[in-house]
């Protein structure tokens, strides 16, 4: 299989999957990872887990490489109709899943996943601000203004759509200047198609490690499939990918990264520094510029459930820089995402038997 | 599908740089009409002769134009400054899909992410002027390279169909457009029908002032898109107009009256055809009908409108069947009209 990092990225982002909701996109990293590993199943929470042998003697040491599949969405709170008579409107009231930024929610493009297995294409609308009270016309968007439109009269929304029915956004991935594309659910897809290239570079070079490779439920909200899948797969080491921020419009400062800059190594409370040290002698063992983003106490990432999983396991967090982080513009540098594939093969293919018992000295040495 | 609309609302005619959108429709238009020409401002003004049974003069208006941005500067890190071109929320901005230019780069419409804000910022309107345009560029010297000062840029919008609704940018005023397309495409009015595709409605009704001296028309029909605000609300209790329930006929706005005989022999004709149509609740707002109503002598002058909900924004959306009611209509009532219609 010859993979196509732009292809690749425009099928994952455009397969919706709110968080709790990840059904399709599973069924969709599914048919990419099936040809590269060993082994591929769902485990009782919705984790698709992959396994790819190592070369190792038994019993093998074993690395959990997360990136959550999940994205940001929206869910129904309430149905409503205008005018309050038959024949009237429908519109539903929704509230965010994750940390989606209502700032950037009028006019876009949604897709509502009813409960009867349909999608409904709809728009996030608003009354014109000066029909708003004054008293948020000069503020961002609450979720007491904005309201999802499908066009359906109030009686036909309700045979159709349930509260509770997840919602997801809908933004065709497009190209920019330079191998940047922009897109919806970017955060985390980029490290999913990341994973997919280490996975595609492990099928062609030798490790002695087995990798088990997580594509993880429910980041964006509880961090669930992180706690769940160390717990039950109890690696030796783990690694996060994710997504950071990227330095762009309104982002100059030392907080973010530049796109095209290649990967950004985690460093601080959810990250072991022999992990962190590890991961930069392999970028510089391939000769490949990377940046360093210190994290000052949580991640915001899967290490951070990574890392306190049964008695702790050493974590290690690699990040593709993005802008407009939990918008529908999302936007990447593709370049970044083959990089962290290759970083991170680089990395697992330099495990050896040896390198835990190095790790556990290091730390009184 | 609707093709036409489809067509014509994802192309791209900011107001003050028709061009693309003037085109398109001229070549549209070309075998239904007898004659077309494009004035100094760059209304398109096409002439449908008549059968000759009457010697009125009737002009049929729609404003091409579409709201939209135009590039003012650069950052160092190659993004791209902005202003608005017509009415805009801000709200309605960040986070969206452009394209900029006649060469439809893409970009994208970014500010500070919301996890880097404080958690008061986050009520903050952002304004346009802290939002930039990213189209990938490295440096400010591509981003100049690729986008010129004054190049227009507006949204990235796919026409999409939903049940009875579709859904895409710019029907303000494509869909009058459209109308006033399929008006072109029948059978010969009594009189000679003038159509006048025309710009700068979006910054002042400018192109339909001109049009109008130019074309001194007996009478005019405005074909518009008007805001439709059928959306819960706490202060009021009835919508202005309503999405499914028919053309959308003007009587007062904030700038016009319209002629008295013409709106009622609009309404006279609809309910003869069994066309349905609601009398939009007079209030603000304002269209292209100011303009022509006041030119030279005077015009008289009415309007009809497609209702839609959100326009000026990313993504609008209307009913087909009130867009195919709006054609049916128009063309009723101009079959219909002579000039017993204007007698005092």
């Amino acid at each position: 299989m010859t993979l196509n990092v732009y292809d690749l990225m425009k099928k994952l982002s455009e397969t919706p999957a709110p968080s709790g909701y990840e059904q399709r996109i599973v069924e969709t990293i599914r048919e990419y990872w099936h040809p590269l590993v060993d082994e591929i199943n769902v485990d009782r929470v919705g984790n698709l887990v992959a396994i790819k042998k190592g070369s190792g003697k038994q019993p093998r040491h074993r690395l959990l490489l997360a990136a959550h599949m999940d994205e940001i969405g929206l869910i129904v709170k309430a149905i409503e109709r205008f005018p309050d008579e038959a024949g009237g409107n429908g519109f539903l009231r929704v509230t965010n899943v994750g940390g989606a930024d209502r700032r950037q929610m009028y006019g876009q493009k949604v897709i509502v996943h009813s409960t009867g297995g349909r999608d409904l294409l709809g728009i996030i609308g608003s009354l014109p601000a000066n029909m708003l009270p004054g008293s948020v016309r000069t503020k961002s968007f609450g979720y007491d203004e904005l309201l999802v439109d499908v066009g359906l009269s109030y009686d036909s929304l309700v045979e159709e759509v349930s509260i509770g029915d997840f919602i997801s956004f809908h933004q065709p991935v497009r190209k920019l200047l330079n191998r940047r594309i922009v897109g919806k659910a970017l955060d985390n897809r980029a490290a999913v198609a990341a994973t997919t290239f280490c996975l595609d570079q492990l099928s062609g070079r030798e490790h002695e490690w087995d990798v088990l490779a997580v594509a993880t439920t429910q980041e964006e909200t509880t961090l669930l499939g992180a706690h769940t899948s160390a717990f039950s797969l109890q690696p030796d080491i783990a690694i996060a990918i994710d997504v950071t921020h990227g330095k762009g419009p309104g982002v100059k400062d030392d907080v973010a990264y530049e796109l095209n800059g290649g990967p950004v190594l985690g460093l601080g409370s959810n990250v072991h520094p022999g992990i962190f040290r590890r991961l930069s002698d392999a970028a510089s063992a391939i000769e490949m510029t990377f940046q360093i983003e210190p994290h000052q106490r949580f991640s915001g990432t899967d290490a951070a459930g990574l890392q306190i999983a049964r008695e702790g396991i050493p974590t290690g967090l690699v990040e593709i820089p993005l802008r407009y982080m939990h918008t529908s513009v999302e936007s990447i540098a593709l370049a970044d995402i083959e990089r962290v594939g290759r970083l991170s093969a680089e990395f697992i293919s330099r495990l050896d038997s040896e390198t835990l018992s190095e790790i556990v000295a290091e730390m009184m040495d | 599908m609707n093709e036409l609309l489809k067509q014509l609302t994802e192309t791209v005619g900011v107001t003050n740089d028709e061009k693309s959108i003037r085109i398109i429709i001229r070549d549209l238009i070309d075998d239904h009409v007898d004659e077309w020409r494009v004035d100094t401002l760059g209304n398109l003004i096409a002439t449908k002769k008549g059968t000759g049974e009457s010697d009125l003069r009737f002009m049929v208006d729609a404003h091409m134009d579409e709201v939209g941005l135009m590039v003012i500067g650069y950052d160092s890190d190659g993004s791209i400054k902005f202003q608005t071109m017509g009415g805009f929320d801000d709200r309605a901005l960040l986070g969206k899909v452009v394209q900029v230019g006649t060469k439809n780069l893409v970009g994208a419409i970014g500010a500070r992410p919301v996890h880097l804000l404080k958690r008061s910022q986050y009520n903050n309107l952002v304004k346009t002027e802290a939002m930039r345009i990213d189209i990938g560029a490295k440096s400010k010297e591509e981003a100049q390279r690729k986008a010129k000062i004054g190049d227009m840029a507006t949204f990235v919008t796919d026409y999409e169909e939903l049940g009875e609704m579709a859904i895409g940018k710019a029907f303000d005023n494509r869909a009058g457009c459209a109308v006033l397309i399929e008006l072109l495409k029948g059978e010969p009015y009594p009189f000679d029908l003038v159509a006048a595709f025309t710009v700068q409605e979006e910054v002042g009704t400018r192109g339909a002032k001109v049009a109008a001296f130019a074309v001194k028309p007996d009478a005019a029909l405005i074909l518009e898109c008007t805001p439709a605000y059928d959306l819960p609300n706490k202060r009021d209790v009835s919508p202005n107009v309503m999405l499914g329930k028919g053309p959308s006929i003007y009587v007062m706005d904030a700038r016009t009256i319209q002629d008295p005989r013409l709106v009622s022999h609009i309404t006279r004709t609809a309910t003869e055809q069994n066309i349905p149509f609601q009398i939009r609740r007079p209030g603000g707002g304002g269209t292209n009908t100011a303009a022509i109503q006041q030119s030279g002598i005077g015009v008289p002058a009415a309007t009809i409108a497609t209702p839609a909900r959100y326009i000026h924004g990313p993504t609008s959306m209307i009913n087909l069947k009130d867009y195919k009611n709006v054609i049916a209509l128009a063309d009723a009532s101009m079959r219909s009209f002579s000039r017993e219609v204007l007698k005092r």
